[in-house]
């Protein structure tokens, strides 16, 4: 059985439609991320497989339970941790544990050895008011919060955006742990570099999904040999690519600037073109394509379809 | 049962561990008893007033004596001419001049009759009609005497007035049940509209809603303490009212509690109806005050006789369940009244209870609201 089967699901507000015609599946005990900007309808999507929002369209089962019909019996077995930090910041670390664990009919005791790898963390700061505790141990109290329950499928949104960089790999590291202990997890992110610790992923963007496979597999189906280029004078650099017809789609990342070529040009005729425009000494180098540059690639593709 | 109550324990914590909820639940009746019953008085206590004696004789000495004698009035200040009161009232330090005429003993004793003027403050009309009619009444009284030691003539007609349920007409009793029904429906609609809507607001519905939890436990679990928090609220108010007042229940205390808690399970039940019509903390404050305060104050008869009101007043006044209470409450404490005598009352407020929880029930929902974005 597949822990999530979503057919043509689709969502409107009003005019919006934020979620159009989507259709995935997870199987058991998957890792399945979902990346794209903000606006991309990961949340909303979410929101329904949580059972808090009815669709407009299409239908969702998690474990062969629907998300409309049978969401009570659904309810016991989802965690779910929403996109902005929603425990109660004017209780204790201990109490937010003790709250949920009671009101998903458990104790903290009962289920102690699935949180204990995240909890002994921030166990010593039990007594402290929630709202004292940083970025990175709040998503670790609120990640204990919503498996207090021993849920089957964790839904997370977002867990790690607005957390420092270290907190971030942290938290990654539990879910893999999470993953042995065979709970099924589905996480929205806007950071590629976590993308890739997911076993597949589905890019979305503006309601729709863009594609889903495994981090790898994306990659090699990118299908077009990507060249980072690089000057001292990134800004001047990233004109010029732009400004010329044998480069397309150049995005910057980070000291380079990525692109790939025009059917019939080759990387010398970047070259010179670049400095004809005065940029002497420009490195260009094949790279591996990575999920952003996949990604950017289908946003790209998709843009220049509707044109 | 143990979800429910842990839901509770999680609520007590928040009301226990929030200061400006706590000043809000008993700070605001503490002061508001204080206030109403201290400050805003309609019965009179020890106003000033001038007197222009222009006689200076037995007749005008006693009267003026026997004014001052009163616990309702002093005598502020002694003016010799009648240029003087026009800078007396502006300086705002008396309610009424009274002006005795020359020579005022002897004309009583040669015509049998005198005229005293009295000049009230007339930018005050509710005081300047209580200033001119005790001072009438003073007057008259004086003048009656006057009658039966002079000619003991004919026994003139003497009305005798007595202020049943409250013989010295004391503002308390007007306003201790009148504070008690804006508290509770203050208290219980604003403080359960905020408490719901915060949990909206902070995102922690969402993860209630995605709980077992049925939508009943998470209400019924946010509006049990405010339900027994509003309970000592009375308590406290009542006790206020008796050991600083001397307003004591005349009425049987189990039937007061329990048409309070009528009442406060009616005010819960809009505070919930408030909250599952906004998700903004600020929006419900602003209804909450708005629908409520407003009303309560002016048309419930708290303050504002409703018989003097314009009829249609008369109508809207119906469907503000505060009229039904004051007339409950007023009833029990004042006129010790059994629930013979209130019953329709407490019916209607019963009905208004039933129709309310209704609603918010069925407008309260197991999901997210659709958010346009």
């Amino acid at each position: 059985m597949n822990a999530v089967d979503a057919t043509s699901i689709t969502q409107r507000f009003g005019k919006i439609t934020a979620v159009d015609d989507v259709s995935f599946t997870v199987r058991e005990g998957e890792l399945f991320g979902f990346i794209g900007p903000d606006g991309a309808g990961k949340t909303t999507l979410f929101r329904i497989a949580a059972t808090l929002i009815i669709p407009t369209g299409g239908r969702m089962n998690l474990f062969g339970l629907n998300v409309v019909s049978d969401f009570r019996e659904l309810r016991n077995h989802i965690g779910y941790m929403p996109g902005r930090f929603s425990l109660y910041t004017d209780l204790t670390v201990e109490e937010n544990l003790q709250f949920y664990a009671t009101i998903f009919g458990t104790t903290i005791h009962e289920n102690y050895y699935l949180i204990e790898p995240i909890y002994k963390q921030i166990e010593p700061f039990r007594k402290r008011l929630a709202g004292r505790l940083s970025g990175g141990m709040k998503q670790k109290l609120a990640l204990s919060c919503a498996l207090i329950h021993k849920p089957r499928i964790l839904i997370l949104d977002e867990p790690t955006t607005g957390v420092d960089a270290v907190s971030r790999t942290e938290f990654w590291e539990m879910l893999e742990g999470l993953k042995r202990e065979g709970i099924t997890i589905i996480v929205s992110t806007p950071y590629m570099d976590e993308a890739l610790r997911c076993d597949r992923i589905a890019l979305m963007q503006q309601g729709k999904l863009m594609g889903i496979d495994t981090p790898a597999a994306i990659r090699s189906s990118y299908g077009k040999r990507i060249y980072a280029v690089s000057h001292r004078d990134r800004y001047r650099l990233l004109l010029a690519l732009r400004a010329m017809t044998e480069a397309v789609g150049p995005e910057p990342f980070g000291e380079a600037v990525h692109i790939t070529l025009r059917e019939g040009a080759s990387v010398e005729d970047v070259k010179k073109s670049l400095e004809r425009a005065g940029l002497e000494g420009a490195e260009a180098t094949e790279i591996t394509p990575g999920i952003e540059d996949v990604f950017l690639g289908l946003m790209n593709r998709s843009e220049s379809l509707k044109v | 049962m143990k979800r429910f109550m842990a839901f509770v324990r999680k609520e007590f914590l928040h009301i226990f561990r929030d200061f400006r909820t706590l000043i809000i639940l008993f700070g605001i009746p503490a002061a508001q008893i204080l206030i109403f019953g201290y400050a805003v008085r309609t019965d009179l206590k020890d106003a000033g007033i001038a007197v222009l004696d222009n006689a200076g004789d037995g007749v005008s000495k006693e009267l003026t004596q026997k004014i001052e004698a009163s616990e309702f009035f002093y005598v502020k200040k002694h003016l010799n001419s009648y240029e003087e009161i026009d800078e007396a009232f502006r300086q705002g330090e008396i309610k009424a001049v009274i002006i005795f005429p020359g020579q005022i003993a002897a004309s009583v004793a040669r015509e049998g009759s005198a005229t005293v003027s009295i000049i009230a403050d007339g930018s005050e009309p509710n005081t300047a009609s209580l200033v001119t009619g005790y001072i009438t009444g003073i007057v008259s009284d004086y003048s009656s005497s006057l009658t039966s030691a002079v000619t003991s003539s004919l026994p003139l007609i003497v009305p005798e007035v007595r202020m049943y349920f409250n013989p010295g007409l004391e503002s308390h009793f007007m306003f201790i049940p009148g504070v008690i029904t804006l508290i509770l429906i203050l208290i219980c609609a604003l403080m359960t509209s905020v408490t719901i809507v915060r949990e909206k607001e902070y995102g922690t519905m969402e993860v209630l809603l995605v709980s077992p939890l049925k939508p009943w436990q998470i209400i019924v679990g946010k509006v049990t303490p405010y339900f027994f928090l509003s309970l000592v609220n009375v308590i406290v108010i009542l006790l206020m009212a008796w050991f600083v007042f001397g307003l004591p229940v005349r009425g049987s205390i189990p039937l007061l509690i329990a048409e309070c808690m009528l009442y406060i399970l009616l005010g819960l039940a809009i505070g919930i109806l408030v909250s599952a019509s906004t998700s903004k903390m600020e929006n419900a404050i602003f209804i909450s005050f708005l629908a409520l305060m407003l009303p309560t104050l002016l048309l419930s008869g708290f303050i504002f006789p409703i018989e003097n009101m314009p009829v249609i007043y008369d109508y809207v006044s119906m469907i503000l369940p505060p009229r039904w209470f004051v007339e409950i409450i007023r009833a029990i404490m004042i006129k010790g009244a059994g629930f013979a005598y209130i019953w329709k009352e407490t019916a209607i407020l019963a009905g208004m209870t039933l129709l309310l929880m209704v609603i918010s029930s069925r407008r309260f929902k197991t999901r997210l609201e659709e958010e346009g974005k």
